[in-house]
């Protein structure tokens, strides 16, 4: 569907914020309607454009979080204090409001669904956003795909998704999640308490026999860490899949 | 301007970066990585650099080899599709017209591509003439593995994604064909001033 709607030119669109979800103190999601909207795939991105009244304009890029099903097209994204675009959109939009954008972009970060390999997700902060359109994607197909998504976080309040990851994870269809802290972790946290490393993903990993897939999106560091240590067990290079969101981005 | 984002200003930039900035690209003072799976391990004792394709003797360098070639220091601005900017980057590497010296070829179009598997496309012209090089030096540095070490194509007119990291050879080809991300949405040809980032732009 996606690739055939992103053979002609990406036009600029205007979407409309239908509803703001506040997932974190740092991270909203806006959830817009797009009257134009080609469809997607589960991992592809937008470009966003932000007009001021002289003319002056900024770009970036977000990863979109919904499924290809949902009604509406959503995108997270984390406000970063220095940055330009992302406090606009985390503070100042507000329901109702336009905001421009083109897509979908990105035809390599995808999950399709619709092949039985086990999935092996991992994300570090807000490097979950992609990783969460699979997985909506993954429910709304009524996908039986054994996924696994190993998702570190700062702190228990910086979770993105928390109550539908916890609600799809208990959903018996195949998917379970484990968390890690690796700042701060609340009393009687039973979840991973330190950074991802290799002892973390043995035990998270499904067996070389099964051909498992792995999406990696996060910052750099941990995108290179977990990549390097999937390599030194063993799996293939083209199975492992990555994206990075770096400190820029703004 | 048919279009005004509520309540948007914007940080606005000094005018000297600012004519030095493709439209849609920002800034930035840290350099970035991009790539889509593992970096590749190459080691120097491994390490070759071919010309190939439409050519009658392939070309090939040893790492040591490679290193005895006549070098270069650029300072080049580089822009990458992903919306950064970021400018005077210095590199010291081996400019593309050394590598291709007393090449007679039919080839009009070269297939870049790297270990790990990437390709990139670009019509010759666009690597001749004073204009790419492989790189092996960055800011004085040995080039990391995160950003393409040990070599990579540097095109520093086209966005970052045609300067191929890992690089490990130049296929000489008659027909223009997408390599890695042209097949994934983005552009056959890249030019950052024309914001040709993706198919049909």
């Amino acid at each position: 569907m996606a690739r055939t709607a992103v053979l002609g030119r990406l036009e600029w669109q205007l979407g409309s914020v239908a509803e703001l979800v506040q997932e974190t103190p740092r991270v909203a999601s806006l959830l817009l309607d797009m009257p134009e909207w080609p469809g997607h795939l589960a991992g592809q991105h937008v470009d966003v454009r932000l007009t001021a009244d002289d003319g002056y304009q900024a770009e970036r890029s977000y990863s979109i979080a919904s499924a290809p099903e949902d009604r509406r097209l959503a995108i997270t994204v984390e406000r970063l204090d220095d940055g330009e675009v992302s406090p606009y959109l985390v503070g100042e939009v507000r329901k109702g409001d336009k905001v421009e954008l083109r897509g979908p972009i990105g035809g390599y970060f995808v999950w399709r669904g619709g092949d039985n390999r086990p999935l092996l997700l991992v994300a570090g902060g807000s490097g979950v956003v992609p990783l969460m359109a699979m997985i909506r994607h993954r429910s709304a197909i009524k996908s039986t795909t054994p996924t696994r998504l190993l998702y570190s976080s700062r702190s228990e309040e910086d979770i993105i998704y928390r109550a539908e990851l916890e609600a799809l994870s208990t959903a018996g269809d195949g998917l379970t999640v484990a968390h890690g802290l690796t700042r701060k972790q609340p009393p009687g946290w039973r979840g991973y308490a330190r950074r991802i490393d290799r002892p973390m993903l043995e035990e998270v990993a499904w067996p070389k026999e099964q051909n498992p897939i792995f999406f990696v999106c996060g910052p750099t560091p941990l995108v290179e860490a977990v990549a390097g240590h999937l390599v030194d067990m063993g799996f293939e290079a083209p199975s492992i899949k990555t994206e990075r969101f770096g400190p820029t981005g703004g | 301007m048919s279009f005004i984002s509520r309540g948007f200003r914007g940080k606005r930039r000094d005018t000297a970066s600012s004519s030095r900035l493709p439209p849609g690209q920002y800034v930035v003072n840290d350099f970035p990585v991009l790539s889509a799976g593992p970096t590749p391990r190459v080691s120097l004792s491994e390490w070759t650099f071919v010309v190939e394709g439409e050519i009658d003797e392939p070309k090939k360098w040893t790492w040591d080899e490679f290193r005895k070639l006549p070098a270069e220091e650029v300072t080049k601005d580089i822009h990458c599709v992903t919306k950064w900017t970021k400018l005077d980057t210095l590199w010291k590497g081996v400019s593309v017209d050394t590598i291709l010296d007393g090449v007679e070829t039919a080839a009009e179009f070269v297939m870049a591509f790297s270990y790990g598997g990437y390709t990139t496309n670009l019509p010759l012209e666009d690597l001749t003439g004073g204009k790419a090089w492989v790189a092996y030096e960055f800011d004085g540095q040995p080039l990391h593995p995160e950003h393409g070490g040990p070599a990579r194509l540097l095109v520093p007119h086209l966005y970052f994604w045609k300067s191929a990291k890992w690089v490990r050879g130049l296929r000489l080809v008659k027909e223009d064909q997408p390599g890695f991300w042209e097949s994934n949405g983005y552009n056959m040809y890249g030019d950052p001033w024309r914001e040709q980032r993706y198919w049909g732009d």
